[in-house]
């Protein structure tokens, strides 16, 4: 009358297509959700999903109700002071007619917000959604220096740890039997001519023959004996081989300027936007490096921590830090195999002349490597020389070259969305 | 029985030798309990397959829709965070009852569950009339798979989005795709493809014959006050009324009639209105369904410790769970949320036995044909032939009124004050389970709203009517039905609100210009 079924091995997930259409449905509202989360919230969170809330009344399967208003008679549990025909205030709510004392709950208008949770990858689909890397391609064959092991089949040598099991036993079988084989063959033979000399009249028995015929059987059973079980010409490995693989990894240089007319809000400001940046990035390549360089009147490379916090005076050069990416993008990423993206980050503030500089730097030098520029100036002023300098750059290099204005931490996310949005191609 | 067996397995693990074992001795008391039931089919799940599960209210094969997704999300939602836990079981309502069990449940859950679910409300299912009427146990499970693979197909003809606001559009109007009064008949998968091709044809057919008339001038609101007036000379509304009599099965009158839904749509509304029917009986009999099967769980697992079978501890652990099942929070409490139909049921079977094994003078007066009867014979009567309104009406006792301390306010906003109407005292009882009752009344708890008029020779509006009750009028949720019900039959929609045979309320979709209604 009764089995038992174990289902837990079964799929789980049954509901993904029904979470994926509710997803889908209230994309622009889980967006909107996304964007306050994001704004609101500091990006080092960004890494963990969301907890997003629609509006309930947005969601709602509606039905025919009762509405508020008119006469009714409500039974609940756990009288313990009231007596018949006691009069009691109306609670909450002037314009609500129901609620009595709770009572009618049951009626309940539910919950102002559906709160649900977004995963990790979810939510930052929402984040990133209409969002693309320009100039997202992957670096040429040419280099093959880029190399992945893969399996091609198994081979006679190799390593201990590498070995095929299954095949070097199957190997092993094979040569047993055929060793033993022509052995098993002549010892039948051996024993047959025995027997047939036995089975003979004891006169005719040829005593020399039957003592050849034991030496051979027992010479044929020590061979068979012999041949081993397994032998180093049974063996058999997997074999790898290096195949060349176009590059999907990439540089990330933040470069900062810490001068003494950035504060610390205008840095967290920058970190975040970096933070953006970076998660963007990872989302789009395999491997992400992070190259840090902060810069005053002179760049130098740093750890995340030093990057973010320590502080430093004086005046602002910016071109020592574009020299110094320079250097270490020689030194350190063939463009041929990265893929090189700089964030700068700065005030607006420069040395008077260097602003030139940075401008004949990028133009000569450094554009032609990178795929990506981004530049945030985060600055409630107006624009100095720098960016105007970089607003001739970037005319010269519409596609690879962006630079924004931030104002206050708000500004973050919809700028990054503007610097990174879909361009139709063309 | 006084011969102490030693326990099956004590502890909390379990394996599925020791959930057979028990099985065994659940199915043997229930047998001797005369507890009929489906065949058991038992399907262990893990904690993510159970809020699937629950996502699709239960159903084991459900189609694809976006309010699933949602009630997942909020399933999962509230699960993570703790502040519910899963359900220990879910049954289904088929042959055989399906009931799932998940892995994370300690040895006296699942026993618990076994017993509260594959005896509980599997005999329920079985039993009692309403399910017995209206629902086909054997033919559910086939149904929705022809459900699902017809949605399927359809989502892949005319597109996810089109099949998605059909079914929007139905769900909203789904309370009422139910019939009262007659009785489905049971078909299965294969049955049921072969007969929708039929119907397909014949019904396009019907509708066609229907509206064939074309509508001449659509005739304004003043001409046909003038026509009631009687002046009629040409006897265009001689044919009178269509329909004849008030339709209250909403989503049934739109799959035949509604003018411009074609066949597979016609096909949808059929499906969801199928479902609707199958789920009227649980809403009808939550309290007593939960009761039952609450009773029963109790029953069965003190009959085990008696017996010996499990454990102090065991027994324990389940007086602990099932403690905090049957609570009821007062109404002041924080965390009251309605009448917890687990308690009150299972005070309700309770006190039923007590009044047939030990009735007092006052059980005497109340209940002079059970008190002191058969106490099985009389659960098992009270199970089969009733619904939770009867029930209450029938078997709320005094002793529960008291020990619930139940109490009745009337709210009526022509008063500024509320009053106390009836508490748990001599004079009450009665009128605390007239209107607790009441209060269980499918009829009253949704408005009472039925197809009044197509007018098939006019401009082909609808009209419904809503019967109002003690002035209660319609949530303004009714808009947004509105317009779904618009989508459906394809021409205006109009609502009135009748009380005492007198118009109260009108309302339409579209709305006529800005006005939000025309009352």
């Amino acid at each position: 009358m009764t089995y038992f079924i174990d289902r837990r091995a079964n799929a789980k997930h049954k509901s993904a297509v029904n979470r994926q259409r509710f997803l889908q449905r209230y994309r622009s509202h889980i967006k909107r959700s996304v964007e306050e989360a994001v704004n609101r919230r500091s990006i080092t969170d960004m890494e963990r999903g969301e907890k997003v809330s629609i509006p309930a009344k947005d969601i709602s399967e509606p039905v025919f109700q009762h509405g508020p208003g008119g006469s009714r008679t409500i039974v609940s549990p756990g009288n313990k002071e009231f007596v018949e025909g006691d009069r009691l205030r109306r609670p909450g709510g002037a314009g609500e007619g129901g609620a009595g004392e709770g009572g009618a709950s049951n009626q309940g208008e539910g919950m102002d917000e559906f709160a649900f949770s977004l995963s990790r990858e979810e939510f930052l689909d929402f984040v990133f959604d209409g969002l693309a890397l320009p100039h997202l391609e992957r670096k040429q064959l040419r280099d093959l220096d880029e190399v992945r092991p893969v399996r091609a089949g198994v081979t006679r040598d190799g390593v201990p740890s590498r070995i095929n099991i299954v095949r070097s036993m199957r190997e092993a079988q094979a040569r047993r039997i055929g060793m033993r084989a022509p052995i098993k063959r002549a010892l039948r033979e051996a024993e047959e001519a025995l027997q047939e000399e036995e089975r003979k009249d004891p006169v005719l028995r040829n005593p020399t023959r039957i003592h050849e015929l034991k030496a051979e059987i027992e010479r044929l059973e020590k061979r068979l004996e012999a041949v081993p079980f397994i032998d180093t010409y049974d063996l058999r490995y997997n074999n790898l081989v290096d195949q060349p693989q176009p590059t999907n990894k990439a540089v990330m240089f933040c470069v900062m300027d810490v001068s003494g007319s950035m504060t610390q809000g205008h840095k967290d400001i920058a970190k975040r936007f970096f933070l953006l940046l970076y998660l963007f990035l990872e989302r789009n390549y395999e491997k992400v490096e992070l190259v840090f360089i902060r810069h005053h009147t002179a760049a130098k490379e740093v750890d995340e921590e030093e990057f973010f916090y320590s502080r430093e005076t004086g005046g602002t050069i910016v071109s020592s830090a574009l020299t110094l990416v320079d250097e270490i993008i020689t030194q350190r990423y063939s463009p041929a195999q990265w893929n090189l993206y700089v964030a700068q980050a700065s005030d607006g503030d420069n040395w008077d002349d260097d602003s030139t500089t940075c401008r004949d730097l990028l133009m000569s030098s450094l554009m032609a490597k990178l795929q990506y520029y981004t530049y945030v100036e985060i600055t409630p002023h107006s624009h100095q020389a720098l960016w105007e300098e970089y607003d001739r750059v970037q005319a010269h290099h519409p596609e690879r070259f962006a630079m924004q204005q931030i104002v206050e931490p708000g500004d973050i996310y919809p700028v990054f969305r503007k610097l990174f949005r879909k361009r139709i191609a063309q | 029985m006084s011969t102490v067996s030693t326990p099956i397995a004590t502890g909390s693990d379990w394996n599925f030798e020791i959930l057979t074992a028990y099985e065994r001795e659940i199915a043997r008391f229930a047998k001797e309990y005369r507890l009929d039931i489906y065949p058991n089919q038992i399907e262990i799940i893990t904690s993510e397959q159970m809020m699937d599960a629950y996502a699709s209210v239960g159903m084991p094969v459900g189609y694809h829709h976006w309010s699933f997704g949602k009630q997942f999300l909020s399933v999962e939602q509230a699960y993570r965070r703790g502040q519910m836990g899963l359900a220990y079981e879910l049954v289904i309502n088929s042959d055989p009852c399906i009931a799932y069990l998940m892995e994370e449940n300690t040895l006296m859950m699942q026993i618990l569950v076994m017993a509260h679910a594959c005896y509980g409300h599997n005999s329920f299912f079985k039993g009692n009339y309403l399910f017995r009427t209206w629902t086909d146990a054997s033919a559910i499970v086939d149904y929705l798979v022809f459900a699902r693979k017809y949605i399927a197909e359809c989502e892949q003809r005319h597109g996810v989005t089109a099949v998605e606001q059909l079914l929007d559009a139905c769900h909203a109007l789904q309370n009422y795709g139910v019939d009262r009064y007659k009785r489905p008949s049971p078909i299965s998968s294969e049955e049921e493809a072969r007969r929708q091709q039929e119907r397909e044809a014949y019904l396009q057919a019907q509708v066609n014959a229907l509206w064939r008339t074309i509508p001449g001038k659509a005739p304004s609101d003043e001409s046909q006050a003038f026509v009631e007036d009687g002046d009629d000379p040409l006897g265009l509304h001689q044919y009178g009324h269509y329909p004849p009599e008030p339709q209250e099965n909403l989503l049934y009158f739109l799959e035949k009639n509604a003018p411009l839904l074609e066949s597979w749509q016609r096909e949808i509304v059929r499906i969801v209105r199928k479902l609707a029917q199958y789920f009227y009986p649980q809403r009808q009999t939550q309290v007593m369904n939960e009761g039952w099967a609450t009773f029963w769980h109790y029953t069965l697992m003190n009959r085990l410790y008696d017996e010996g079978l499990i454990d102090e501890g065991t027994i324990l652990e389940f007086l602990h769970s099932h403690t905090a099942v049957v609570q009821q929070p007062g109404f002041d409490s924080p965390h009251f949320n309605g009448i917890n139909p687990y308690a009150l049921g299972f005070a309700m079977f309770s006190d039923i036995r007590r009044i047939c094994e030990a009735p007092d003078e006052e059980d005497r007066e109340w209940f002079p044909e059970i008190a002191g009867s058969d106490w099985l014979e009389t659960v098992h009567f009270a199970m089969r032939n009733f619904k939770d309104e009867s029930f209450i009406q029938q078997f709320l006792s005094p002793k529960v009124i008291r020990d619930l301390k139940l109490f009745s306010l009337d709210d009526d906003d022509r008063d500024e004050m509320l009053t106390i109407s009836a508490i748990h005292d001599e004079r009450g009882y009665q009128r605390v389970r007239e209107a607790l009752s009441t209060q269980y009344a499918l009829s009253l708890r949704e408005p009472n709203i039925q197809v009044w008029e197509a007018d098939i020779r006019g401009d082909r509006s609808l009209t419904l009517r809503h019967v109002q009750d003690a002035r209660r009028p319609l949530g303004k949720t009714l808009y947004p039905v509105l317009r779904h019900l618009h989508q459906l039959w394809g021409f205006a929609v109009k609502l009135e609100s009748v009380e005492d045979d007198e118009v109260v309320r009108r309302y339409q979709w579209p709305l006529p210009g800005d006005a939000r209604d025309s009352g």
